[in-house]
């Protein structure tokens, strides 16, 4: 703001100032968990475990770090996988839906009402969890593989379909298609080399979304994949460690052992290991926050 | 006369054939999405039947005998049934009452800041906790709540002299931490729900207004309210026909499925996974999963119906 710009005169200062306030107070609300874990993860073990984390602990130390360093085997597999599933995943299903709204957004195709059926009756009716589970398990066999991490729920959905399909009926221009198709193109190159280029707002906008959702799943892999599956992302990894504290907390010890995979942390080892699972989204959200803001405001996010 | 007829309907057939034969291309672009919509959505719905039959590993899941309503009388009968129904509709009304009023609240102050930057600034700010996931979120809540090695307990209550509490075992805080860790997470959402829809008031209203020296309460009361009443009606609404669903990561991740929490914590989807995936129990598992899609699609149904009647715009379909 511009000092010039304030006139003098601006009536509703006080409430500009309550505004400020407020939001100030929200803002350090959300941040201030993120730095006790970040301020955590490098304190001395001794003093965390004898004075509690803290915002301003006595000691620093690089302990835990050290330690994920030595795991870096581990965290490094985890990474990976994190990483490809959400690459294939987000180009997969941008691809299906994106391809998927196209169709639907001719409007004299022969069938569109019954496919826009097919496509939105789903948005409202699933079988819900135990049935997704069963065929997914008993007739696709997905457990302990890749695609138990890619496929369910994840790929694609309605919601998706109907905002391309938005898109393509009001922001192609209709003469776009007809120049390329008088041109001798065929509807997939025209998709491909006509309406993807104009349509990229939208393309990177789902596909930020469908991304999101790849690399924070942990609910796929906690139906899908063993404790002991080398194909954890780093979620899952997030996740097993907080079951196998439930286990101890539970007193079921005998059973914990059997775990073996991921060894019990210590306190700060845990803060450091949820650091490392989420610092590359802190760090690459400023830059990402414009499509997702689209993203919300425009529904993509709705359901 | 007959004839030209016959010949005018081959024509149209031809023509009809011709027609569909151009848009194969097109039918095989929608291919792919539909193969996953048939087995990631359509196929479930064959599955569900496996909540109507008696569970029969040497027949296999689907093949044990019809028995009817049978597994949702088993159902029933358990403790849990009433409790995971009571939680998810209570959690919901509470989550909607209170997101509602902070939400709205968060948003009419923000919108009477004017700076650009800082506007945009606490937008970051306060999006991120809704970008990541409720595995991060129950970290977070452990460095505060931990027994032994939390912040409330070792810098809060100790220098307070207050004996420390154990949160993970103690059911009469979970509503509220519950309650804190849904908004704290939804805020940035609603703020930005909601200036979506201010930020398109003229200002002509408010100077319309500020000349007839209406107080900023009044302009509130008459003019940005009733300009957003239509976007909470839309997402009052359909938080309503959601009602049978809940955050599964908010009521699992975060009482990081503390025994002790159970009565507090269990809603019908942490019920539908524990009951599959813990305890193996196919049946009561499907029988719960099958009676919330049903209700809730029919709940669904009736709150979609509900905005059309008041904005065609925002309605599902």
């Amino acid at each position: 703001m511009t000092p010039k710009k304030t006139k003098p005169r601006y009536r509703y200062r006080n409430w500009e100032i309550s505004g400020h306030i407020v939001m100030t107070v929200l803002a350090v609300l959300a941040i201030a968990p993120f730095l006790l874990l970040i301020i955590s993860s490098f304190t001395d073990e001794k003093v965390a475990i004898s004075n509690g984390y803290s915002f301003f602990p006595e000691k620093f130390s690089l302990a835990a770090y050290r330690y994920i360093l030595t795991q870096w085997q581990m965290i490094g597999r985890a990474y990976g996988v994190t990483i490809f599933i959400t690459v294939v995943g987000t180009l997969a299903g941008v691809t299906m839906a994106g391809m998927l709204g196209y169709t639907l957004s001719k409007k004299d195709l022969p069938g569109r009402s019954l496919l826009l059926f097919i496509v939105v009756f789903v948005m409202f009716f699933n079988g819900g969890l135990t049935a997704t589970y069963i065929i997914y398990t008993r007739i696709f066999h997905v457990k302990n593989t890749i695609f138990g991490l890619l496929l369910p729920n994840l790929l694609m959905n309605g919601y998706y379909v109907m905002m391309f399909r938005n898109y393509f009926e009001n922001h192609v221009p209709k003469e776009l298609i007809e120049s390329a198709k008088i041109d001798g193109a065929s509807e997939s190159t025209t998709f491909f080399r006509i309406v993807v280029p104009v349509s990229m707002p939208m393309m990177v906008t789902i596909g930020m979304i469908v991304g999101l959702m790849y690399w924070n799943d942990w609910i796929n892999g906690l139906y899908y994949l063993d404790l002991k599956s080398k194909l954890q992302p780093i979620q899952v990894i997030l996740n097993n460690i907080n079951e196998n504290i439930r286990f101890l907390q539970n007193q079921d010890l005998a059973t914990s052992s059997k775990l073996g995979y991921v060894e019990l942390p210590s306190a700060t080892v845990r803060m450091a290991i949820a650091v490392v699972g989420v610092l590359p989204l802190l760090c690459a959200f400023p830059f990402i926050q414009k499509w997702f803001v689209r993203g919300i405001t425009e529904g993509a996010l709705k359901g | 006369m007959n004839a030209k007829v016959e010949l005018n309907e081959v024509r149209i057939i031809r023509e009809k054939r011709r027609n569909f034969k151009q848009y194969i291309p097109l039918y095989l672009m929608a291919l792919p999405g539909l193969t996953y919509l048939l087995i990631n959505n359509y196929l479930p719905l064959y599955g569900m039947q496996i909540a109507f039959r008696k569970l029969d590993y040497a027949k296999g899941v689907f093949r044990g005998d019809f028995v009817g309503l049978q597994n949702f009388r088993f159902l029933f009968a358990t403790d849990y049934a009433w409790i995971m129904i009571r939680n998810t509709v209570l959690y919901n009304l509470l989550f909607i009452l209170v997101g509602t009023v902070f939400g709205l609240m968060a948003a009419i102050l923000f919108n009477e800041i004017r700076d650009r930057a800082a506007k945009k600034t606490y937008q970051s700010f306060l999006l991120v906790p809704y970008v990541i996931s409720w595995v991060i979120v129950s970290y977070l809540a452990f460095a505060f709540l931990s027994n032994d090695t939390g912040f409330i307990n070792n810098s809060i209550l100790k220098p307070l002299g207050i004996e420390p509490i154990n949160f993970y075992q103690e059911p009469k805080y979970w509503p509220f931490i519950l309650l804190f860790f849904n908004i704290w997470k939804g805020i940035g959402y609603s703020i930005l729900m909601y200036t979506a829809r201010l930020i398109t008031i003229s200002n002509e209203l408010y100077e319309a207004a500020e000349i007839d020296s209406a107080t900023k309460w009044q302009q509130i009361r008459y003019i940005t309210i009733p300009m957003l009443k239509p976007v909470l009606i839309m997402m009052i609404t359909l938080a309503l026909g959601r009602i049978f669903y809940s955050d599964f990561g908010l009521f699992y991740q975060l009482p990081m499925n503390s025994g002790a929490l159970y009565d507090v914590t269990t809603t019908i989807d942490v019920y539908t996974f524990r009951a599959l995936m813990k305890l193996g129990d196919i049946t009561m598992s499907s029988a719960a999963g099958v009676f919330q899609s049903v209700v809730g699609f029919i709940l669904l149904l009736l709150a979609n119906a509900l905005v059309r009647k008041f904005s065609k715009d925002d309605a599902i379909f």
